[in-house]
């Protein structure tokens, strides 16, 4: 277990690294001047004071000395402020998080909880009319974007049926329901397509365990088909779903970006797509790096869910 | 249970399994016909895909798929289990009918601790407490023999042996008390040290619970001593029928004869040939027009490649039955032998090698 996390933790560090040197690169590519988000436009005019500027943050060192000196401070958890705002890009990150962290949650939940029971269903009534209408319902899911769906949510229960705003945020400290009535129409469209794969996912998996020897002697014993299917099939049929979940963490919050743009939520995305268009740098790699161990964090953590779910894996670590 | 302890506990009748597949139809089963009486063992003996395993399953139903069709009759306790529900079936399964498979790597869920598979279905058909289940359990684990049973029941089965995994398997199918089990190919799996102990078992099991048993195998060296009666099945059909000791005191039909040979025996000396049936078991979709075992024996004659015969008994005995025109032992089988060995014919020139020469 020990050697286990050890190995993560020096994989975990690897990938940072790798990821905010690319990250860095790619900022800097970015086609502007921080310089314009740091002096009005009028004041550019000044040629010595622009030069001053640029000495004091920094900006005419070579790159790999700028790089270096972000990732000497960030190793020290100081992530450097904000061009823009002048707000530690630390305080930004834990400002903005609930929002995201909310909207993932309850995306992933959402999605695993319909996808479940409606890939167990087809799986169950593999080739009849039920399995036909969940692999046509998932097929559209899947075929419609995030931002599409969005929009169309907004169009009917906002616009239409008056039931849901449109956009904003209601913290959960405003209160649980109306926390929900802001998050249900965003998370609802990223979900879509997140109930699709997994839908897929559970199926063709539960399609496989049915086939088990281990499910014919299920039903040898006379237990009853849905305590078979949900007590015997579901877990070994679980694996994949796992995985499939961890790995699209990472799409998910590239949707978070595009939904919380087009519902105005205040949350990590948005200020990610603020900071790109202000040429916010140290923000843009601050967020980014953030999100990157995120994703390298969940998925250490699926396989830690492995371990729990298959007891044959415990033992091979 | 309803009835006594004597009487037909199984009666088939003219039972036929047919899977569809794009090929065409697998005529698994063709026309199988027994009785069982209660507490009594049967034997059903063929090599792989002579539809015993599919046999086995029609009659507990436990053919999945769509594209299965079972036809004829087998009534169990009075009742006609093809006809039956569903949810009939599954009131029957485990308090009355259970089966032992043939792997225990696959037949145990890895994911379930061994616990939990030994007393679901004993919860769900008797409705005891956990804590009821459990001592039974217990006591079913330490029935079969297995060392330390309270801490067995926290084991996954990746964590016991093969041996180990079929004890529990065997304990799991006693559950509910069945008064009819089936074992598929119980030991072929396990090594053959283990083999043994696992048929001893079984074989103690039924004799104190007084309960009916199908033992299906390969293996005729398995059914010998251990069954009342015997079936031989070829192609899906039964070639020979016949209790146990008569079978064996009188084998009839060839390929009964083949299996036997083919049984490797340590008492010969060792590199002995040992007389493997030549050619390959028939195509089920489009089964030979006469004796289905025609083309691999060594007895045939015209007349066996063009008239399947029928399953009957001959002379004296009644219970003895075989589907053969040249029974082994006969005069016909003779003289249509010794014009096979002449005429070059594989399987009998195997025979006639494997027995020294003599023709």
């Amino acid at each position: 277990m020990l050697p286990f996390i050890a190995k993560r933790i020096v994989r975990l560090a690897a990938t940072l690294v790798a990821v905010s040197f690319l990250t860095f690169l790619l900022v800097n590519l970015l086609p502007g001047d921080a310089i314009n988000a740091l002096i009005p436009i009028d004041a550019q005019q000044d040629r010595e004071f622009v030069e001053q500027v640029r000495e004091e943050w920094g900006l005419n060192d070579p790159m790999l000395v700028r790089y270096a000196r972000w990732l000497g401070d960030a190793a020290t958890g100081d992530f450097g402020d904000s061009i823009v705002t002048s707000r530690t890009v630390s305080d930004e990150i834990f400002h903005r998080l609930p929002v995201t962290a909310e909207l993932m949650l309850v995306t992933v939940g959402l999605s695993v909880l319909l996808a479940v029971p409606l890939g167990v269903a087809a799986a169950y009534r593999e080739g009849t009319r039920v399995d036909q209408f969940v692999s046509g319902l998932s097929q559209v899911f899947l075929s419609i974007p995030g931002f599409v769906a969005g929009l169309f949510l907004i169009y009917v229960f906002a616009m239409k049926l008056g039931w849901l705003p449109a956009t904003g945020w209601n913290r959960l400290s405003d209160g649980l329901l109306d926390n929900l009535k802001t998050v249900i129409l965003p998370a609802l469209s990223l979900a879509l397509i997140e109930i699709a794969v997994y839908t897929r996912v559970v199926r063709s998996d539960v399609i496989g365990t049915l086939q088990e020897t281990y499910v014919l002697s299920a039903r040898s014993k006379g237990l009853k088909d849905r305590y078979i299917l949900f007590r015997h099939c579901l877990r070994p049929s679980s694996l994949t779903l796992i995985t499939v979940v961890g790995l699209n963490i990472g799409s998910l919050l590239g949707g978070t970006v595009v939904v919380e743009f087009l519902f105005a939520m205040p949350g990590l995305g948005k200020r990610l797509l603020d900071a790109i268009f202000q040429r916010d740098f140290m923000m843009v790699q601050g967020i980014t790096v953030f999100i990157a161990t995120v994703y390298v964090a969940v998925n250490t953590l699926v396989d830690l869910v492995y371990m729990v779910v298959d007891p044959r894996i415990r033992k091979a670590d | 249970m309803s009835g006594g302890t004597v009487g037909t506990l199984l009666e088939v009748r003219d039972l036929h399994t047919t899977f569809s597949i794009p090929a065409g139809d697998v005529r698994a089963v063709r026309g199988v016909s027994f009785d069982l009486e209660r507490g009594r063992t049967l034997g059903i003996v063929g090599e792989s895909g002579s539809g015993k395993t599919v046999l086995a399953r029609s009659i507990m139903r436990l053919n999945i798929g769509t594209n299965v069709t079972t036809t004829g009759t087998a009534t169990f306790d009075g009742r006609d289990v093809l006809s039956l529900p569903h949810a009939a079936m599954q009131d029957l399964w485990g308090p009355e009918m259970a089966m032992v498979f043939q792997d225990p790597m696959t037949a145990l869920n890895p994911l379930v601790r061994v616990g939990r598979q030994l007393t679901e279905h004993l919860r769900h058909h008797l409705g005891v407490s956990k804590a009821e289940a459990d001592r039974t359990a217990v006591e079913l684990l330490r029935e079969v023999r297995i060392p330390e049973p309270e801490a067995r029941l926290r084991a996954y089965p990746h964590e016991l042996s093969g041996g180990m995994r079929q004890r529990v398997c065997i304990a799991i199918a006693l559950a509910c008390a069945p008064s009819l089990l089936f074992a598929d190919e119980p030991t072929t799996a396990l090594d053959v040290t283990v083999q043994h102990q696992i048929l001893n078992l079984l074989g103690r099991e039924q004799a104190d619970r007084d309960m009916a048993m199908v033992l299906v195998t390969h293996d005729l060296g398995v059914v010998a001593g251990r069954t009342d009666e015997t079936l031989v099945m070829y192609a899906g059909t039964v070639v020979e029928q016949a209790p146990t000791r008569a079978l064996f005191a009188d084998m009839r039909h060839p390929y009964s004869e083949a299996l036997l040979r083919s049984i490797p025996r340590t008492n010969r000396p060792s590199h002995t040939r040992l007389a493997a049936i030549t050619g390959r078991p028939p195509d089920l979709i489009a089964p030979p027009a006469g004796c289905a075992f025609s083309p691999r024996c060594p007895y045939a004659q015209d007349r066996c490649h063009e008239e399947a015969p029928p399953l009957a008994p001959s002379g004296g005995d009644a219970s003895h039955a075989f589907a053969c025109w040249t029974p082994v032992g006969s005069p016909e089988a003779a003289e249509s032998f010794a014009r096979n060995v002449a005429d070059g014919l594989p399987s009998a020139v195997a025979v006639d090698l494997a027995s020294g020469g003599a023709s």
